[in-house]
């Protein structure tokens, strides 16, 4: 495969960033097929349009997704990417690898397929980019056979969990979202290889609620790590903050002019819920009135800590815009236990109740969030058996178009007009 | 877009194999082609089953029919249905039914 004329693309290689372009082109004095990648890139540049034809439906046996089928529009003039499948290779939780792992992989991939990647896709896969048809099952046989690795998830069905790195090396984490992750992903396997159900459904797994994977945005069900108890104090360290000899926020403003740390008007007076003060010398907090925002854990991280019940709260719903507006996860379950101990009992309960529900009525393409606006909260909330408490709402309805069940109401719904005649003339 | 021959009959199709024309093309020689591409060793009255459903479904509604919905006319789980089509109800069933290639994101 000849090179191509790459004037738009060659000016990507020069600034201090490291660019795609040089590396593209590395990888093509090995893989010529690379060059080619770089030919169509520079025609949809200087065309402003995409040169990839619509869809794409590959696979391999026994799986419903996994692999995302891609044409060129053009194949006559770039060859190497006449097929160009990605493939998504389920990634190790919070993706710490060792070399030999990915040498293996990649002597795989440059056998197989282009040799580009993204390391790793926004869900959270190892995405293997450009490979022709022929390759996927000989790929996918050696990747399970001499690896013991798997496809992640595409299409209608749950897709690859993610997490932060939790436990591994953060203080904050209140639960072991790596063990959660990891669990979860094996006990749905049949879910992520086997489209089942309206549309995509994603998980994902922060340790406390600074959200590191972006649950709350990014996951239909979003496990966010918190605690129940008190913020845990060493009012010495706190002491050492403001005496300057530990730096605020570990270290994160260094070099800015933010003048010496002052206790009251970077931590006290930013509390959200305003519970914190000084009393003779030592910082208090009001524990009932916090709500675990994090900011003055993550100002002194010495000196502040997580409570020891750990835990997490669940969040349902989140969404890109596409069909009715971008949605946030909503608050489900405040505070569930999440551990190994029992399996992760309570949260698999939990979702196995939405999914009982919103694979039956839940119409095509539409996410659980959407389901939810559809049906309403409280219909919601019924479905999955949550009693409706205040932490389920940032502030009541404003609006008087409140339902009511027949049962509810004293008399029900069968009224007689003659009756109320009697007692009103028209 | 290629043309497959198969037992004299000829076929158009796109890159993945999908028919072009959809049903009008769709016949015997065609549902032997796709069992021999989309790894069915033998073709029983439940993958019959299957097709008509989706065919039946696909005339009435314009769509093709959610898993679920698959699931339910047919009486067969989707364990059984990837049993019965190793690719599953999308590239594999609807591949054969003669119905439109799946889209989306996928």
């Amino acid at each position: 495969m000849a090179k191509h004329e790459t004037p738009l693309l060659d000016q990507l290689e020069s600034g201090p960033w490291p660019s795609f372009v040089t590396d593209i082109k590395r990888q093509a004095e090995k893989k010529p097929e690379c060059w080619d990648i770089l030919g169509i890139l520079e025609l949809s540049f200087k065309e402003r349009i995409t040169h990839w034809k619509h869809g794409g439906i590959v696979g391999v046996f026994g799986y419903g997704g996994g692999i995302v089928g891609r044409y060129a529009d053009v194949p006559e003039r770039f060859p190497g990417v006449e097929h160009f499948h990605t493939i998504r290779v389920a990634q190790p939780s919070s993706k710490y690898y060792t070399s030999k792992n990915l040498r293996q992989l990649m002597n795989l991939w440059e056998k197989h397929g282009s040799g580009m990647t993204n390391f790793h896709g926004s869900t959270g896969d190892v995405i293997l980019l450009g490979t022709r048809t022929e390759n996927l099952e000989p790929f996918f046989w050696d990747l399970t056979h001499e690896m013991g690795q798997d496809l992640g998830g595409s299409g209608s069905n749950l897709r690859t969990p993610a997490c932060c790195l939790g436990t591994s090396r953060c203080e904050w984490a209140c639960y072991d979202t790596q063990e959660a992750c990891h669990s979860l992903t094996m006990h749905y396997q049949d879910e992520i290889h086997r489209p089942a159900f309206p549309y995509k459904f994603k998980f994902k797994f922060s340790g406390c609620p600074n959200d590191c994977v972006a649950a709350i945005a990014r996951s239909d069900v979003a496990v966010i790590g918190t605690w129940k108890d008190d913020i845990r104090i060493d009012q010495a360290a706190v002491k050492g903050y403001m005496a300057n000899e530990f730096p605020a926020n570990g270290g994160a403003f260094i070099g800015r002019e933010w003048d010496a740390f002052d206790i009251q008007k970077e931590v006290i007076d930013l509390c959200p819920t305003n519970c914190m003060w000084m009393e003779d010398g030592e910082l208090k907090i009001d524990d009932a009135e916090c709500t675990r925002c994090m900011h003055c854990i993550n100002v002194m991280p010495r000196a502040l800590r997580p409570g020891a019940q750990g835990g997490a709260s669940i969040c349902v719903g989140a969404k890109a815009p596409i069909l009715d507006g971008a949605q946030f996860a909503t608050l489900i379950l405040p505070f569930i236990p999440v551990t190994k101990d029992n399996d992760f009992e309570e949260l698999i309960e939990f979702i196995e109740s939405i999914w009982d529900w919103w694979m039956e009525i839940g119409k095509n393409r539409e996410r659980v969030g959407e389901t939810m606006q559809r049906v309403g909260l409280p219909t919601f909330l019924r479905a999955v058996g949550v009693e409706a408490l205040p932490q389920h709402v940032k502030y009541p309805r404003e609006n008087p178009y409140v339902f009511w069940n027949e049962e509810e109401v004293e008399g029900g719904f069968e009224r007689d007009v003659q009756e109320f005649r009697a007692r009103h003339a028209a | 877009m290629p043309t497959l021959e198969h037992n004299g009959s000829s076929f158009q199709v796109d890159e993945d194999g999908f028919l072009l024309t959809g049903m009008e093309e769709f016949n015997e020689d065609w549902i032997e082609y796709v069992s021999s591409v989309e790894g069915i060793e033998e073709l029983t009255d439940e993958h019959r089953k299957v097709i008509d459903s989706l065919q039946e479904y696909y005339k009435k509604n314009g769509i093709a029919p959610m898993v679920r919905i698959l699931s339910k006319t047919t009486g067969f789980p989707l364990k059984r249905i990837y049993e019965l089509f190793p690719s599953g109800p999308g590239k594999g069933a609807c591949k054969m039914a003669g119905l439109p290639k799946p889209t989306g994101c996928v």
